[in-house]
């Protein structure tokens, strides 16, 4: 691999999801020099594993589909996928950046005929259904992934499974003896665009989702919904495989608690009503939606949407917190126990499928970022002291698509104040 | 017409009940009622109490026999996702109407509190043949005699293994400094009295 030519000119994005991605071609397209890293092998991040948008109801692909475009059509932006930042030094204008390239052991001759993935047997957890189904050891991401290039799972590299991959390939893309490369890198200012991760749903105890099959999260539930996905869009559930027909969502799942997440995620209580509408869209009047929650915060114009799903007759609404889930062992039932805040009412009741409605965590919980970054209690990052470093998108606040694409526009656009302020200081 | 909101109860519980400062902060998830291993068998859960406060319906919250029946499972405290001390809120309002002499009179958790405390601040120990003997006769001669009837074999077990001594009857064991143990209680009645604007009683 090439490295990469950058200088105190050029910004670097970290992450490659819609944020980074956003804001790496905002830049660009102003004619900045942009490098935009990601850690995965694919650009897209978690908003390529979303079935539908809210509020329009649209499929994701069409908006990655301009983005891939703009991307590949502008020469001032490089990208770099399996790439982590490992250590950044220096200061607003001037950063020294270390990265870390892990081995695709498939180069750039692959052209994404399949042929190594046809050939290996051995499967591994697929993270584009969130482990809910498993891929070949030699798999292509997804299918709008960029680059539309294969991967080989470090798990095979070494084995008999490695080499039929290598094998098969007829354009020689298969190279097992890539190595780990480290790269150091100067830039001017570093637009951190790290995304978010869905709350572990093992910590929240009482809801079982560590031991009821069919307890499942939202982003779960987005790969049933998907034709792409592990059931090829039906709605089963994971237990037995039957029709999940009667669905309840758990709002508040880890979010606005104490002892998990103390941030309302914002995007959640959307989440659910837009997926109440796959619901309806599998089974019609015969499928049966019930949300429980503490308040709905169907922020700004969104109320619209809220007020629609209100009027739908198979969507019902519970103001309760769900206080601890149980199992119907003869059935694989989850059972809802709470009481309600509109009377007080106890009830014990039965669903086909319950969905967690997880909050966001953002993805560099736990990970060690530069001393200067400045992040808030819930870890979501405010930017560098320095004022050279931005949070945008969901690392920054738990933002939905459309806000995290005006976060990271305005991060961009400060971005290229300091590479700015770099040209007309070193011109005088 | 519209009606005014009055927070007069709630000032009230947040002067004078422990924790209950607390109460404004409960956003009515319901996760305590439906926590609560005893959730059935109470009239009004955390949640609901809560609620009666900041409405200021100071009577039905005052004689509820709700909080007397608190465990201390501690459950509802790990589980509130605002870290409400709901327990200690419990107490603190069942000690309050206590105080007020507004609590339900004959809740058996009340009135087991209560011969307990006079039990232990007697002597500074807790005098165990006399606090069974004291509740097994609570309702009465005739009910005492049943009661100390149906729990004849215990008893006898407990004195077997010297678990329980029959000459506690005559007075008991008691601490080394009895009259010091009463003056600490008066002087820490007499400080909790000041800082709940009480007298007396």
């Amino acid at each position: 691999m090439t490295a990469p030519i950058a200088t105190n000119q050029t910004i670097l994005v970290v992450g490659g999801g819609i944020s980074g991605m956003t804001a790496a071609l905002e830049a660009a397209e102003c004619g900045k020099q942009v490098l935009l890293v990601e850690k995965t092998p694919t650009l897209g991040g978690r908003t390529a594993q979303l079935y539908r948008y809210f509020p329009k109801m649209c499929h994701p692909t069409c908006g990655m589909e301009i983005n891939l475009k703009r991307i590949r059509g502008n020469p001032n932006l490089r990208t770099m996928t399996m790439t982590q930042v490992v250590a950044v030094s220096g200061s607003r204008g001037d950063y020294k950046v270390t990265l870390k390239v892990s081995p695709r052991y498939v180069n750039e001759n692959c052209t994404a005929c399949g042929k190594c993935g046809e050939a290996v047997s051995a499967e591994v957890a697929d993270a584009y259904n969130y482990g809910l189904s498993k891929v070949r050891a030699a798999y292509l991401p997804h299918v709008m992934a960029y680059p539309q290039r294969y991967v080989i799972d470090a798990s095979i590299v070494g084995t008999p499974e490695g080499e039929k991959a290598k094998a098969a390939c007829p354009v020689n893309a298969v190279d097992l003896d890539m190595k780990e490369e480290t790269i150091e890198i100067n830039v001017g200012a570093v637009v951190w665009a790290t995304g978010w991760r869905p709350f572990d749903a093992n910590k929240i105890q009482p809801y079982g989702y560590d031991r009821i099959a069919n307890v499942i999260t939202s982003v779960e539930f987005e790969r049933l919904a998907d034709p792409h996905g592990p059931t090829g869009g039906k709605l089963l559930r994971p237990s037995d495989g039957n029709p999940a027909k009667n669905v309840a969502f758990i709002q508040c799942a880890g979010s606005r608690d104490e002892n998990y997440l103390r941030h309302c995620s914002r995007i959640c209580c959307m989440a659910s009503l837009k997926q109440t509408q796959y619901v309806r869209e599998a089974w019609g009047d015969a499928g049966k939606s019930t949300i429980y929650y503490i308040d709905i915060r169907a922020i700004d114009r969104f109320e619209d949407f809220y007020a629609n799903v209100w009027k739908d007759s198979t969507v019902s609404f519970v103001k309760s917190k769900v206080a601890r889930i149980a199992e119907n062992e003869a059935n694989g039932n989850p059972v809802l126990h709470g009481v309600d805040t509109e009377g007080y009412h106890r009830y014990a009741t039965e669903h086909d499928l319950v969905v967690l409605a997880v909050g966001m965590e953002p993805e560099v919980t736990g990970v060690k970022l530069p001393a200067d970054i400045v992040m808030d209690s819930s870890n979501f990052i405010e930017g560098s002291k320095d004022g050279g470093m931005f949070g945008a998108g969901a690392a920054s606040s738990p933002l939905d698509v459309n806000r995290a694409v005006q976060s990271a526009t305005a991060a961009s656009l400060k971005a290229i104040q300091v590479i700015h302020k770099n040209a007309s200081t070193e011109a005088a | 017409m519209t009606a005014t909101y009055k927070n007069d109860f709630l000032k009230e519980v947040e002067a004078n009940v422990e924790d209950g400062q607390w109460v404004k902060m409960c956003m009515q998830c319901g996760v305590c009622a439906g926590s609560c291993p005893l959730g059935p068998h109470w009239q009004h859960s955390p949640q609901k109490i809560f609620m009666m406060i900041r409405a200021g319906k100071r009577e039905e919250v005052l004689t509820s026999d709700s909080m007397w029946m608190c465990t201390s499972c501690y459950n509802c405290i790990v589980r509130c996702p605002r870290k409400l001390p709901i327990t200690h809120i419990m107490h603190g309002l069942a000690n309050y109407a206590h105080r007020l002499g507004l609590a339900p009179k004959g809740q058996p958790t009340r009135e087991i509190a209560k011969l307990f405390w006079d039990n232990i601040v007697k002597t500074g120990r807790v005098n165990e043949l006399k606090f069974s003997l004291a509740m097994y006769f609570k309702d009465g001669f005739g009910q005492g005699v049943k009661n100390a009837m149906a729990m004849q074999g215990i008893g006898l077990g407990l004195m077997k293994a010297k678990r329980l001594n029959p000459m506690e009857m005559l007075g008991g064991h008691t601490c080394k400094d009895k009259g010091g143990i009463h003056k600490m209680i008066a002087k820490a009645r007499e400080i909790e009295d000041r800082r709940k604007g009480l007298s007396g009683h």
